[in-house]
């Protein structure tokens, strides 16, 4: 089993929040970076399984400046074997996917997997965009996964339920939570992980064709109406007659 | 030129989040001097029903694996293309998601996901999305000749627009797929937790399992669907579809009743676009109450049953 994971790098989930002063840039001022938690519990997490279970290995990708090496070590960490890391700025899903499908192309895995979604831009576009410059299938959600010889069956989460498929490898897919049980890093994954080898290559030309313009903060609640803990009612018809939500 | 709106019927049948998707396409056609169309694997009888949510031209096909991304792209695609269509619209769901990427790719277009307004014309069809899980809000700027976007539920709100179009239907027998549908299985009874208007959630303080009885006596009480902290569905108290949050889903119900959940940052970006907020903590100091409407300091034990008294004898009114 060759596979490939594509892991990002998102600010830490408690990072407050902030703008420049004309709000057309996000703060990054303090800012603690993590690997987007789906990628890293999930996606990363079920691709060792197959691995240590069939053999083969297991490349992480991940599209950004240096930095980022930290994040990339520690999937390194926790089990992948190699990583490369596309030396480009991630300035939006299209550009990610268009480096990560261009490195993959003919290097024939097995499976691509990453996270449902980055918790920062929350997207979930590059798995289809890679899934799709390199023609293959592409599974979304997927919360469980079973791998019989080339076969695979997917559980992949709907509204209100789930859908099961099955298909043949290569393929693309999404992890979501229920796929893998999150891996803390030990001292020898931590050891080994200085050397296993971080190759970094140049990205291909490629102009996003949508931009940010503005950020805004959500509107601030004006403040909470305490009441009564005796008195239910008054909260009901609150409800009722004041937030009209019931 | 067009405007493709792509519309899923989900057991035959339209939700009210299908009527929504084609009012926008209708009115970002209208506003292009343009006119939607709706793409539906709806059977006619249904799909007629589009014509009174502002479907100029009403087109359904029938095939077997509309869960197969790759059919279904080149599926959209070919059709946009024979239509010229300069924008397609797709819901905001697992199913949109799977998509959205793919079709753009494959029409080198310009795209965002999680829409939640129209179009600004006069600002390179710039559209607002939601970030960081709800934390704060993105305003794009979409360039190329192409469009595609998934539109966020409870974005416009549904009203009734009447045309007077009819359905025609289109062949997709050539259409194959390598990704077969083994089952589908979906929560029966309830609706589901991305689509329910009210939600009652419960995190820690229930101390565990075993006490989950008077939450699903008040959900049921109200109609609402259940969900849950991430502690809570991590212990195996709950399923994890029940799990809300930055790593859970991002929901935005009208009304969000928090009981015993301290309110983290992490829980509050997903939950914190809810129109209505009430919080039920013994801690007065619970984060939470910042991101309230309403909030009750007590014991959950005490006052959950008796708001769900107060609730049935206001249902029963
Ligand atoms: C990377 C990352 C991602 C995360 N993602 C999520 C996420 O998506 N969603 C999420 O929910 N969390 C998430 N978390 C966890 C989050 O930080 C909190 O730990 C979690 O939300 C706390 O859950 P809780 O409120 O149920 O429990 P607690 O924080 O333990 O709160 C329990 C609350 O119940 C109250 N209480 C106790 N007994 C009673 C009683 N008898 N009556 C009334 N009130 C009572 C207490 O006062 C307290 O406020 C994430 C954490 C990390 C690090």
């Amino acid at each position: 089993m060759n596979l490939l994971v594509c892991i990002s790098k998102t600010p830490e989930t408690t990072a407050k929040i902030s703008f420049n002063a004309d709000s057309t840039e996000f703060n990054t001022e303090g800012i603690q970076y993590i690997m987007n938690p789906y990628d890293e519990w999930y996606a990363l997490v079920r691709a060792i399984e197959l691995q240590e279970a069939m053999g083969g290995k297991v490349v992480v990708i991940n599209v950004g400046p240096a930095e980022n090496d930290i994040v990339i070590r520690k999937a390194l960490a926790i089990g992948a074997d190699e990583a490369i890391r596309i030396d480009g700025e991630a300035k939006s899903a299209s550009y990610v996917a268009k480096q990560i499908a261009e490195y993959a192309k003919d290097k024939s895995f097995d499976m691509i997997l990453l996270g449902k979604e980055s918790i920062d831009y929350n997207g979930s576009l590059v798995g289809a965009m890679i899934a799709e410059y390199l023609d293959l299938p592409f599974l979304s959600y997927a919360s469980k996964m079973k791998l019989e010889g080339n076969e695979a069956t997917v559980t992949c989460d709907i509204e209100g339920g789930v859908e099961v498929l099955k298909l043949q490898i290569p393929f693309v897919v999404s992890a979501s939570k229920g796929m893998a049980e999150q891996r803390i890093p030990n001292m020898r994954g931590i050891m080994m992980s200085k050397k296993k080898p971080l190759e970094v290559i140049g990205p291909v030309d490629f102009s996003a064709k949508e931009q940010i313009t503005k950020y805004q903060l959500p509107a601030e609640k004006s403040g909470v109406r305490l009441i009564d803990p005796q008195d239910m009612d008054e909260l009901v018809r609150l409800l009722h007659e004041e937030a009209k939500v019931i | 030129m067009s405007i493709l709106v792509y519309i899923e019927a989900i057991n035959g049948n339209f939700k009210k989040a299908a009527y929504e998707l084609c009012n926008y396409g209708c009115k970002l056609a209208e506003s292009m001097s343009t006119q939607c169309i709706a793409l539906t694997n709806a059977d006619s009888s249904v799909a007629q029903k589009l014509s009174n949510y502002g479907a100029d031209k009403i087109v359904n096909f029938s095939h077997e694996a509309l869960h197969d991304s790759k059919m279904m792209t080149k599926l959209i695609s070919d059709f946009a293309k024979a239509n010229d269509a300069s924008v397609v619209i797709l819901a905001d769901n697992s199913r949109g998601k799977s998509l959205l990427g793919r079709i753009a790719t494959r029409m080198d277009g310009s795209v965002v996901s999680s829409v939640t307004t129209l179009p600004d014309l006069t600002n390179q069809f710039a559209v607002d999305k939601s970030l960081f899980s709800g934390k704060s809000v993105g305003t794009f700027q979409m360039v190329s000749n192409f469009k595609i976007i998934s539109v966020s539920r409870n974005s416009i709100g549904v009203q009734e627009i009447s045309k007077p179009s009819n359905v025609e239907t289109f062949d997709a027998s050539s259409y194959s797929s390598d990704v077969s549908l083994v089952e589908t299985t979906r929560v029966q009874g309830t609706v589901p937790l991305p689509e329910a208007e009210l939600v009652v959630s419960a995190g820690r303080g229930m101390k565990g399992p075993e006490n989950w009885g008077i939450i699903e006596e008040l959900a049921e009480t109200l109609g609402a669907t259940t969900a849950c902290s991430r502690p809570v569905s991590d212990s195996g108290w709950r399923p994890h579809h029940e799990h809300v949050g930055q790593t859970g889903i991002a929901i935005k119900p009208n009304l969000y009743i928090a009981i015993g959940i301290s309110g983290a940052i992490q829980h509050l970006a997903g939950v914190n676009n809810s129109k209505t907020i009430v919080v039920i903590n013994k801690d007065s100091e619970a984060p939470f109450f910042k991101a309230a409407d309403y909030g009750v300091v007590a014991d959950l034990f005490d006052v959950v049953p008796r708001l769900n008294e107060s609730l049935k004898k206001f249902k029963e009114g």
